[in-house]
């Protein structure tokens, strides 16, 4: 049921709904994406990848908690040498961008990386500089606008794809590394990845996640990262994609309000499941119709004139 | 089960009320939990060996404020549980996923190894409504025949078929031998499958060749077992949330995996 109303143009990509598909969510095999193109996903975000493949962390790596999850999956994913197949499968059957999501352990692997996922055929790259489970990269570059900038202008060099930069929430002040990504050269951002959490079983007085630390996403952090949003887009021209708890179309409407161009969903397929996506642009869509507007550039940031 | 109650069905720590062996390989843990009790045959929960591991498990059985498992000794987290007692903590999530459809007339179930477990579960509930109900069942050996008794005690007379590799019990051949006698000779409405994928494969074949309603428990490697993870899909499908109970139809549309790949823990496909 795409109107026209929902089309819009993100860092010179078009997507034909303003809900993608978050990073990190199914996001293996080209398959299991299109199933979520076929829900309603504007666009995709892959699983992270990196040069070499990790297995990821023992279970439990994934847990429920009150309005939300927490998660240390660890970056599982089989390298990008592995992953370009599926990249280029995906190409051939994905119908909305494909924008890869890219990590490394230095900006030469950054880089390195994220420009075999170009030459593959991703439409852009996500620099995942705010995995908040993983030493020595992750919200470990993301949280230092020196090694962050550095990371966009050898990712920048490298490819000629759209560069999106997800932001980590763990920040005292979260327009600063916006800002050092956007004057490095980043094209868009993302924000937020998610919140430091962990989860502590009582009857066993242990850690239920077996890396102890994961990032909490999902309804509990929505508040957060719409502050995250529009906090940035009073400062950064850059577009964002807004992340952090999107599981209605009011939610969606107001990160569009906030500042964010376009919103991803993740969590909300565990609450709501695929057929969130199609709700949520159904919902947004009679929100423009019923306030007059015509598409939804128009309320991108409308919540901050005085 | 809903998203909402899915998504919402957090961990608890409880503890195992039996532990028994059932084989030289295999254990089954009783396990004290409301929810899990309420689980259909076919559905499968995360149990949690805590500084260990938490792995799915297919429900052998549920009721009375209890839920069971098969769990074999295979890996590091399996041999681990085999090492817990009764009165140990463990941690449950679930029950998730799809189950059986309970059908009537002539139904046929078709188990390998500890595939048997949610198909003795639902023969307990097909049992006294059904005009009959044959059982194969196939193992290495006859020491590997799970639940043996109690799905003879089941299933009485001639309706069970057991097949050994080694040909210590029953007939030496792979259980798929009498399936395809069995299919020929008779006309069944319904056929109900889990076991090694190679085995689910072939009886699903035999199904769709003699037009015969088929679902089949599919097994993958599982994190989550909430749906977004995306480590245990197969084709389009994810085998914790739209299965691991799957139909003919959806079976269809996995034909290439099924059988043939499943991802492995950093996401890259390896052949089955």
């Amino acid at each position: 049921m795409n109107s026209h109303r929902l089309n819009l143009n993100f860092a010179g990509l078009n997507l034909k709904s303003p809900t993608a598909l978050a990073s990190g969510i199914l996001g293996y095999s080209a398959e299991s994406m299109q199933s979520i193109v076929e829900a309603g996903a504007g666009a995709l975000v892959t699983k992270s990848v990196g040069l070499k493949p990790r297995t990821g962390y023992a279970n439990p790596t994934v847990i429920q908690a009150k309005c939300g999850l927490i998660n240390a999956m660890g970056l599982p994913n089989p390298g990008i040498d592995t992953y370009v197949h599926e990249i280029r499968h995906a190409k051939t059957i994905l119908t909305v961008p494909l924008i890869v999501s890219v990590y490394g352990f230095s900006a030469e692997e950054y880089a390195a990386t994220a420009h075999k996922a170009a030459e593959a055929g991703a439409d852009a790259i996500e620099l995942n500089v705010s995995c908040p489970h993983v030493k020595e990269t992750g919200s470990e570059i993301g949280q230092n606008p020196a090694l962050l900038a550095e990371v966009v202008k050898k990712v920048k060099a490298t490819v000629h794809t759209p560069v999106i930069v997800k932001l980590s929430p763990n920040v005292t002040d979260i327009t600063a590394t916006a800002e050092a990504a956007v004057k490095a050269g980043a094209d868009a951002l993302t924000a937020v990845n998610t919140i430091k959490a962990m989860a502590i079983d009582a009857e066993t007085a242990l850690p239920i996640l077996s890396n102890k630390r994961g990032g909490l996403s999902g309804p509990a952090i929505k508040p957060v990262a719409l502050r995250c949003v529009y906090d940035i887009y009073e400062k950064v021209k850059a577009p964002i994609m807004g992340c952090g708890g999107v599981t209605t179309w009011r939610d969606a409407v107001e990160f569009l309000l906030a500042g964010a161009s376009a919103v991803q969903i993740g969590t909300a397929i565990a609450l709501r499941n695929s057929s969130v996506f199609e709700a949520v642009n159904r919902g947004v869509s009679a929100y423009l119709r019923k306030k007059g507007f015509r598409s939804v550039n128009e309320i991108v940031g409308l919540s901050h004139r005085s | 089960m809903s998203a909402y109650l899915t998504a919402a069905n957090t961990m608890r720590t409880t503890r195992i009320i039996t532990v028994k062996t059932e084989s030289p390989t295999v254990k089954t843990f009783i396990v004290k939990d409301t929810l899990c009790s309420k689980a259909k045959p076919g559905q499968f929960l995360m149990l949690w060996a805590p500084r260990v591991d938490e792995i799915p498990l297919s429900i052998l059985d549920a009721g009375d404020g209890a839920v069971s498992v098969a769990v074999k000794a295979v890996g590091e987290a399996t041999r681990a549980l085999h090492m817990l007692k009764s009165g140990d903590t463990v941690g449950v999530r679930g029950p998730f996923g799809t189950s059986f459809t309970e059908n009537d007339g002539r139904i046929l179930l078709a188990g390998g190894g500890t595939g048997t477990a949610p198909l003795l579960f639902l023969a307990k509930k097909l049992a006294a409504k059904v005009k009959r109900l044959i059982f194969v069942m196939g193992a290495k050996t006859k020491d590997e025949l799970l639940f043996l008794r109690e799905i003879e005690a089941l299933c009485t007379g001639k309706s069970v078929v057991a097949a050994t590799e080694d040909g210590s019990y029953g007939l030496k051949c792979l259980a798929t031998e009498p399936l395809e006698a069995l299919f020929a000779q008779e006309k069944f409405d319904m056929v109900y499958t889990c076991g090694p994928e190679l085995m689910v494969r072939k009886v699903f074949e035999l199904a769709e060749q003699h037009g015969v309603a088929v679902e089949a428990s599919l097994e993958r490697l599982m994190r989550c077992s909430i749906g977004i993870c995306g480590s245990c899909v197969i084709g389009k499908y994810r085998v914790c949330r739209d299965g691991p109970v799957f139909n003919a139809t959806r079976l269809r549309e996995v034909t290439a995996e099924l059988g043939v790949s499943k991802l492995g823990f950093d996401g890259a496909r390896i052949p089955i």
